[in-house]
């Protein structure tokens, strides 16, 4: 009898109290209702007329590389911030972390509006940028990507620095024990272990850029072809041409969940 | 050859102690748990700077507070084999014997056949490739110590080097290790609580108890003389703590008084007593035994053939009788008997 105990008690487990079955089922529905309207509601004849658009592929090519390209930025930036968050000892970390979180909870239109203020043509450093070299940041695709990473950077931080805390710091130990210096411990021994993570930070990275809109359009405007990502380009096209804005929802759905389902199966595995 | 003068403060144990391994020698570093035995390892690997004293290797200083020397665990010519083994779980078995010699500038190529040259050394040329986690814990051990002596260390240390292992695979793994350490020529200091390993594998004891020596020498003296309670309970000997009170006889510390065949070395003594040595009786002994004192049961252990008494009283033992003696008395927790122990059976040495 004592063998079976544990089945049992597995089994127990994972039947839950019967108040919050249909209580998740409401939740599904919720969630997954908007898609089927979104399904039902698809020009489905004229969809690959549709997609072939140029406001369409215009917007799916500049969203595309703007996030792919936010999301190397963040990685390149993000990962050493990653690490002095989880592993120094610097005074008033919990500030800075709290600074790295911020544009997760600030209204995207405002992260959009200080960027402006800070990288602008009139902006505290936008100003003296463009004195010194001519490079002006909004408007532009680099508008675009600034207001991005802006926005998806903190997914990527606050994935790796949980990550690099469940790394365990015995194996540097045995790494610096083998002659390995700092550098070589990161790149060899730290680094591959919290990959898991950093996958997943850029991952959900690149799915935040991907969605952006709010700062986009504050920071980089909304020129079809320039900075007009597929977010904007939905916006515009629900007010002119609904067929065309529900073929660009579906093409954004479709995207987000080839981004998305890979990821899922890498955290139940891990 | 290593010198450690060892002095580090944690929160709940100041670890002082004094340490030397010649070249070629294995010493067992012994002691319970929390006695300070690991981190007396990480301070001379470097992984835990000294709060005071020095470690040399070789005549090089490696860490020395006065001096402010500190030579980083990177830079240090010393090998480790970790508790739990430590091998990186996403390099392949021979990747990770071959860890050392790369980050020690070795091209990747040859890093790599030297690494398959000590994987075959160890007879382990068949798992080149696995990952550690598909190791039994024997090809474990083997790969860890391998990584450790490829960058050819002056020193090796091993912290608790058979913890990892069940009970059936240890007895093979500890004459493996025996072997594969005889080959090394730096000397060797293992951290072990298990006194089998150390007598195994060592050449020389020392014991550690609340980070303090209590006992240094090879394992056939500590065994026989035994220095403190904790190695008398490890080698399964009573000792018992006294000073003289006339030139055969013995006060206890716990109040006793027992008498010897031969005269005592010194004023304080310690005298060690097989638990095979001591007689049980329902009643005072008449005849010939010279020590007899009453005693009340404190607990019953019974193995297969023979049963363990631990008495409490005037001498604090633990006597082995039969099963049969032990129907006999009716040796149950609180019962009242009487021990008695043969003058030549005590034998007394310096504290």
């Amino acid at each position: 009898m004592s063998r079976a105990a544990p089945r049992t008690d597995r089994r127990a487990a994972a039947r839950p109290p019967r108040a919050l079955v249909p209580l998740a089922a409401l939740t599904v529905g919720f969630l997954v209702l908007p898609l089927v309207a979104l399904l039902q509601r698809a020009p489905w004849s004229d969809l690959t007329e549709l997609v072939r658009r140029p406001i369409v592929t215009d917007a799916l090519r500049l969203s595309l590389v703007s996030a792919a390209v936010a999301t190397g930025l963040s990685l390149l930036g993000g990962v050493p911030l990653a690490w002095v968050l989880a592993r120094s000892r610097l005074p008033g970390l919990s500030v800075l972390r709290a600074l790295a979180t911020l544009p997760v909870v600030l209204p995207p239109v405002v992260g959009g509006a200080a960027l402006l203020f800070a990288f602008g043509r009139r902006g505290l450093v936008g100003e003296p940028l463009e004195d010194a070299t001519g490079f002006v940041l909004p408007f532009s695709i680099w508008g675009v990507i600034a207001a991005n990473t802006f926005v998806a950077l903190p997914f990527l931080v606050l994935t790796v620095e949980s990550g690099l805390r469940a790394v365990d710091t015995r194996y540097e130990e045995a790494a610096a024990t083998l002659g390995a210096g700092r550098w070589t411990v990161l790149r060899r021994v730290t680094l591959p272990q919290a990959a898991p993570s950093i996958v997943a930070g850029a991952v959900l990275c690149f799915a935040r850029a991907l969605g952006e809109f709010g700062a986009t359009v504050t920071f980089a405007g909304n020129l079809q072809g320039r900075t007009q990502t597929m977010p904007l380009a939905v916006f515009v096209a629900l007010e002119s041409d609904r067929d065309a804005a529900v073929a660009l929802s579906l093409v954004l759905v479709a995207v987000s969940l080839a981004v998305l389902v890979p990821l899922r199966d890498r955290w139940l595995r891990a | 050859m290593l010198r450690a003068e060892v002095d580090v403060r944690l929160p709940d144990l100041h670890l002082r102690l004094d340490l030397r391994v010649d070249d070629g020698e294995v010493v067992a570093l012994l002691g319970p748990n929390g006695a300070g035995k690991t981190t007396t390892l990480r301070a001379i690997a470097g992984l835990r700077p000294l709060d005071g004293g020095r470690v040399e290797l070789d005549g090089r200083v490696l860490d020395e507070p006065a001096s402010r020397t500190f030579v980083p665990p990177e830079q240090r010519p010393v090998g480790v084999v970790f508790q739990d083994h430590l091998l990186f779980p996403h390099l392949s078995a021979l990747d990770n014997v071959a860890f050392g010699l790369r980050a020690r500038g070795l091209r990747r190529r040859a890093a790599r056949a030297a690494a398959h040259a000590w994987l075959e050394r160890m007879g382990l040329a068949g798992v080149a490739g696995a990952r550690p986690r598909t190791l039994s814990g024997g090809e474990a051990q083997r790969v860890a110590l391998a990584r450790a002596l490829a960058v050819e260390p002056r020193l090796l240390l091993l912290d608790e080097p058979l913890a990892a292992l069940d009970a059936g695979t240890r007895v093979r793994v500890r004459s493996d290790l025996r072997r594969h350490l005889a080959d090394f020529p730096g000397g060797r200091l293992l951290v072990t609580h298990d006194p089998l390993d150390a007598i195994v594998l060592a050449d020389r004891l020392v014991i550690l108890e609340g980070g303090r020596v209590t006992q240094t020498g090879t394992p056939a003296e500590v065994t026989a003389r035994p220095a403190s309670r904790y190695v008398a309970q490890l080698v399964g000997v009573n000792v018992l703590f006294g000073t003289a009170s006339g030139r055969h006889t013995v006060r206890l510390d716990t109040g006793g008084e027992l008498t010897l065949a031969d005269a005592l070395p010194a004023a304080e003594v310690a005298i060690a007593l097989r638990p095979q040595a001591i007689a049980l009786h329902t009643h005072r002994p008449d005849g010939s035994p010279r020590n007899a004192w009453p005693a009340v049961v404190a607990d019953v252990e019974a193995d297969r053939d023979r049963v363990r008494v631990t008495l409490e009283g005037p001498v604090q033992a633990t006597a082995e009788v039969t099963p049969a003696a032990m129907a006999q008395l009716d040796l149950v927790p609180g019962a009242r008997v009487w021990a008695s122990a043969k003058a030549v059976d005590l034998v007394a040495y310096p504290r």
